[in-house]
């Protein structure tokens, strides 16, 4: 068994107070009792609160947890609650100021979001909302890794499996132990031995989106590559010497065609990315890397379009080991007229190879709109190996998704600032606390091994499925019957 | 025992409640008093010769203002005001919207449905029980008398279809209270919960926590819950109840065992745990001793024999083979099946987990119901469904979707003034005392104003049932199950759809002035 892969959190402290849902709003009329309210509060905010002098708000509104007892004990009955319009402005209605928050404080904790009260949230929504992972199991035997009791793994392997091992027919080559030595090994027996590169985590860090960063931003979520295990994809120009001793966990993103002084950065890469262009030009340069480095796994960086599966299977069979395919930073399709979700794209893609019988030709990730621990689930549900994460890892740095920097204005969390090992944290902890959720779907679903849940449409619920099957058998056939008036009813009441 | 319990008006505890609207009264008053004798809700007072602040929680809203006894344009110094209540914009919650929340408080306070403008029925979720309605009958097609008499309708169910030799159990409303363990809630919550169950002839359910002695009392109205941390368990807690529940798994965190964070752990809880005081408390999931339907039999065989007059009860969530978990349940020997569907719970439990759970009980119950029909075993065994059920349409539309009737756990604590925070696993637990173990916190629910707040409740929801029932032409809710033809559904149905609000009907004849 490989060694247990345990993250270490550690408390990392947002450098700015992020605000809080509602604010508590004090009207005029107090009547200076001696036994006010804001002694008595649960949570001691009006002790706490303090006057935030960068973002010029006072505290207590992201420390109040909106219990109203104030509200409803005030004698002079001036105390108010209302919403936060500094806090229901961030993000937009896809990266929502719930998801920011609650990664934020993931990013802060390393801790998995627990709460009391059951879900408040809509039925369902529209992209990861429209499925259901089944987290039910109880007919088969659980597994409690949650709790450290049992092992679950959450690695994957990325590139390519073969279907099955190939010999050449003269089985003497196994004798001949200088053979076994040599580089041209493989090749010699015919065997197919692709390299392939573990991940502890079905999370790798994709290009930032937007933003212009100094390298600090670069180093921090690098040296988080590192310490989770897990892979960071950055251009190659990027890559500068106070990287190198990381660049194991490096997939640096070469320009399309030749660039022969990009060779030292293909010759010690565990895994490169190539654009893609056109099926025939990325395989010419996937063989210029394979010669100069054979044990580099190559992925090919894709736009998630209509062409997409096209793509996957043209190149499936080229050398190439792992596409990734990126949808646009809301998870939708691109250059499409009306766009698909990823997860409906990535069960189309996985199927459509499994279907032509080379699924384990290729490793697959998807990017685009990961947003949350559950999102990882889903993908992996509908046929992903891995999913990348971008605007996921600026948020774990405490952006806000507030849009600034892409209009070239100053940054309101002042990303530039960052240092880098408060940076590294703060994406260690946020993927801690995915991990332990994918702990806890897994063992849940009775999984050890989150590679057994790759394509498990079985352990999801579809929206479209679940309500065919059952309101669409009641109500989609039968006829339209009379309906009381709602005047007539009244008028029976009266 | 008295039936129906009776109602008595049994406000709020806070000293401000929440009303939809707020009413100002202005500077310019000259406290009149016209307003205070205009207005027949009480939302003003005058007190010697002043006029007290409004209890604008009673106020019925800009509908109000056809009736003759409007106050905002009948006041002599136009110093009247009346706005939405700000506050509710900080009540964000799609399964219980402020309305839901300040319909049902009012509903624990007066035993009836709301009088003014507020959303009683439905949450807005935008799916499951918020998109169903319920199908009024069209009076040509099946004319009905809607008499005064509510006990010709019968709202009974029976818990045991077995004819097992075992004793007949009958709630009087169909629903009974929701396990919630010592620990997660305090002694005074289970209390209140406990004596509403006795006072509507109905249950409430000990959860995974030992069995506090001063719910004995109740023991005829108590289900004991065997749980995989097997917490407080013992055969003499078993042999107590008439119902015993197995609980493999919840809706809010199926897959996982139940959470008791360490902070709630006090001396007094450790103990009826046998555990440490402080330390996190986590069941095990699932009980490893439950692989098959046999090891199931095994199960549920033990508790028959512990004790000889019990029910059992089997609480499942609900994954997608929730129907073969329903038909394994039944040869093992279950009276009742309890669904617990996504959506529902009151417990801590992993925001993932909660949000992406199972099958929401709107799908399950017409799945499972089906499935028990065609095996033959539908009249067998008792369906009880939970998760997600806020209301007496949800209850109603849940019955006609095939359940023989629901569990209840949040809308308990709303009756006692939860408002949703959700803060109920952290710290000392819930800030409103009902969630919590701390003893200060906890004496902010008295008995008597909990249990009469969730006697109350029930009363309203009963009132509901029963006049929907008038309404359909039904004698009991047991002719209800499974009718589908009496809902629609929105995203299926072309047309306008009729406003399915029945309160003209609850509110004829009450004795109440005004409407």
């Amino acid at each position: 068994m490989p060694k247990k892969y345990h993250l270490n959190p550690k408390s990392a402290h947002p450098r700015f107070v992020s605000p809080g849902p509602f604010g508590i709003i004090e009207g005029d009329g107090c009547l200076n009792c001696a036994n006010c309210v804001k002694k008595y509060c649960v949570y001691s905010v009006f002790r706490k609160r303090a006057f935030d002098q960068r973002q010029l708000f006072d505290t207590a509104d992201s420390l109040c947890k909106n219990c109203f007892r104030c509200v409803q004990e005030c004698y002079g009955r001036i105390l108010s609650k209302t919403a936060n319009p500094e806090f229901w402005s961030l993000g937009d209605d896809y990266w929502t100021p719930e998801i920011i928050v609650s990664n934020q404080s993931q990013a802060e904790t390393g801790k998995i979001p627990v709460s009391g009260g059951g879900y408040g949230g809509p039925f369902t929504g529209p992209g990861f909302d429209s499925m259901w992972t089944d987290m039910s199991e109880i007919v088969r035997p659980t597994r409690d890794g949650i709790h450290g009791r049992e092992y679950i793994s959450t690695a994957v392997e990325l590139g390519r499996v073969p279907k099955q091992p190939t010999f050449h027919s003269d089985a003497g080559f196994f004798h001949d132990p200088s053979l076994k030595s040599s580089p041209d090994f493989p090749e010699l027996f015919g065997m197919d031995i692709s390299p392939r590169v573990e991940v502890s985590l079905p999370v790798i860090f994709d290009l930032l989106p937007y933003g212009s960063f100094n390298s600090a931003v670069r180093y921090a979520i690098a040296q988080a590559a590192k310490e989770t295990n897990t892979l960071m994809v950055i251009r190659a120009e990027d890559v500068e010497e106070d990287l190198r001793p990381l660049a194991s966990n490096l997939v640096p993103l070469l320009p399309s065609g030749p660039a022969p002084n990009l060779a030292p950065i293909i010759s010690w890469a565990r895994m490169v990315q190539v654009p893609f262009t056109s099926a025939t030009k990325v395989v010419e340069q996937v063989k210029e890397i394979k010669k100069i480095n054979p044990a580099a796994v190559v992925s090919v960086r894709l736009p998630l379009n209509p062409r997409a599966e096209e793509n996957a299977v043209a190149l499936e069979g080229g050398g190439v080991e792992v596409l990734h395919f990126i949808a646009d930073e809301r998870g939708r399709e691109r250059e499409a007229s009306s766009p698909r979700f990823i997860k409906d794209l990535i069960y189309n893609i996985h199927l459509r190879l499994v279907k032509d019988g080379c699924r384990d030709g290729l490793s697959l990730i998807f990017g685009g709109g990961l947003a949350m621990a559950e999102h990882v689930a889903k993908a992996i549900i509908c046929g992903a190996d891995a999913v990348s994460i971008e605007t996921t890892l600026l948020i774990a740095l405490e952006c806000r998704v507030c849009g600034r920097c892409a209009r070239e204005m100053s940054c309101p969390v002042e990303l530039e600032k960052i240092a880098p090992n408060w940076g590294k944290q703060r994406v260690v902890n946020l993927m801690a606390a995915w991990h332990g959720q994918l702990l806890e779907v897994l063992g849940a679903m009775g999984l050890r091994d989150i590679r057994r849940l790759r394509g498990e449409v079985g352990r999801a619920i579809f929206l479209n499925e679940i309500e065919k099957e059952t309101f669409g058998r009641i109500f989609a056939a039968s006829d339209q019957k009379p309906v009381m008036k709602k005047e007539a009813l009244h008028a029976l009441a009266s | 025992m008295l039936w129906p319990p009776e109602i008595r008006r049994t406000p709020s505890r806070f000293r401000n409640p929440i009303g939809k609207y707020k009413v100002h009264r202005g500077p310019a008053c000259i406290h009149c008093g016209q307003c205070a004798d205009l207005c027949p809700m009480s939302v003003h007072h005058r007190f010697g010769k002043k006029m007290l602040a409004p209890k604008d929680e009673l106020c019925l809203g800009p509908s109000c203002s056809e009736k003759e006894f409007y106050c905002f344009n009948r006041c002599p110094q136009g110093a009247l005001r009346m706005v939405a209540n700000p506050n509710l914009q900080a009540l964000r919650d799609y399964r219980w919207p402020a309305d839901l929340l300040l319909s049902t408080w009012q509903q624990a306070e007066t035993g009836e449905a709301p009088q003014a403008d507020i959303e009683y029925r439905l949450g807005n979720s935008g799916g499951g029980f918020d998109r169903l309605r319920l199908r009024l009958p069209s009076p040509e097609h099946k004319p009905f008398s809607m008499s005064e008499n509510e006990e010709e309708v019968s709202t009974a169910v029976v818990l045991n279809r077995r004819s097992d030799g075992r004793p007949q159990v009958r709630i009087g409303v169909p629903f009974y209270g929701g396990g919630m363990s010592f620990g997660s809630v305090s002694i005074n919550t289970m209390l209140s919960r406990a004596r509403a169950a006795e006072a509507w002839d109905t249950f409430s359910c000990t959860g995974e926590g030992g069995y506090p002695d001063p719910l004995r009392r109740y023991d005829d109205h108590m289900i004991t819950q065997v749980a995989t941390g097997l917490f407080g368990v013992r055969e003499e807690t078993i042999q107590r109840v008439r119902i015993v529940e197995f609980k493999y798994a919840q809706g809010a965190k199926p897959g996982l065992g139940g959470h008791l964070l360490g902070d709630k752990v006090t001396p007094a809880v450790a103990k009826m745990r046998e555990a440490v005081a402080g330390n996190s408390l986590f069941s095990p999931f699932p009980f490893h001793s439950v692989y098959s339907v046999e090891d199931h039999k095994k199960h549920v065989d033990w508790i028959k024999e512990i004790n000889p007059r019990c029910l059992v009860s089997v609480k499942v969530s609900t994954p997608t083979d929730v129907d073969m978990v329903a038909v394994g349940s039944y040869y093992a020997g279950a009276h009742i099946i309890h669904l617990d569907g996504s959506y529902g719970g009151t417990g801590a439990a992993p925001d993932i987990a909660k949000k992406n759970i199972a099958m929401p009980i709107e799908y399950a119950i017409p799945k499972v119901h089906r499935f028990l029909s065609e095996e033959g075993i539908r009249d067998r065994i008792t369906l009880i469904v939970s998760g997600g059920i806020r209301t007496a349409y949800d209850i109603a539309k849940a019955i006609a979707l095939g359940a023989d009737g629901a569990v209840i756990g949040t809308a308990d604590m709303v009756a006692l003034e939860c408002i949703r925070c959700r803060n109920c696993e952290s710290g000392q637990g819930c800030p409103r005392g009902i969630a919590t173990t701390d003893p200060k916190l906890s004496n902010l629910v008295v008995v008597d104003w909990g249990s009469q707040r969730i006697i109350n409740l029930y009363a309203a929801w009963r009132k509901q049932l029963v006049a929907l029932l008038k309404l359909w032409g039904l004698k009991s809710i047991g002719e209800l199950v499974g009718r589908t033809d009496f809902l629609n559904h929105l995203d299926y149905q072309q047309g306008e759809f009729e406003d399915d609000d029945i309160r003209p009907f609850l509110l004829r004849g009450n004795g109440r002035r005004g409407l």
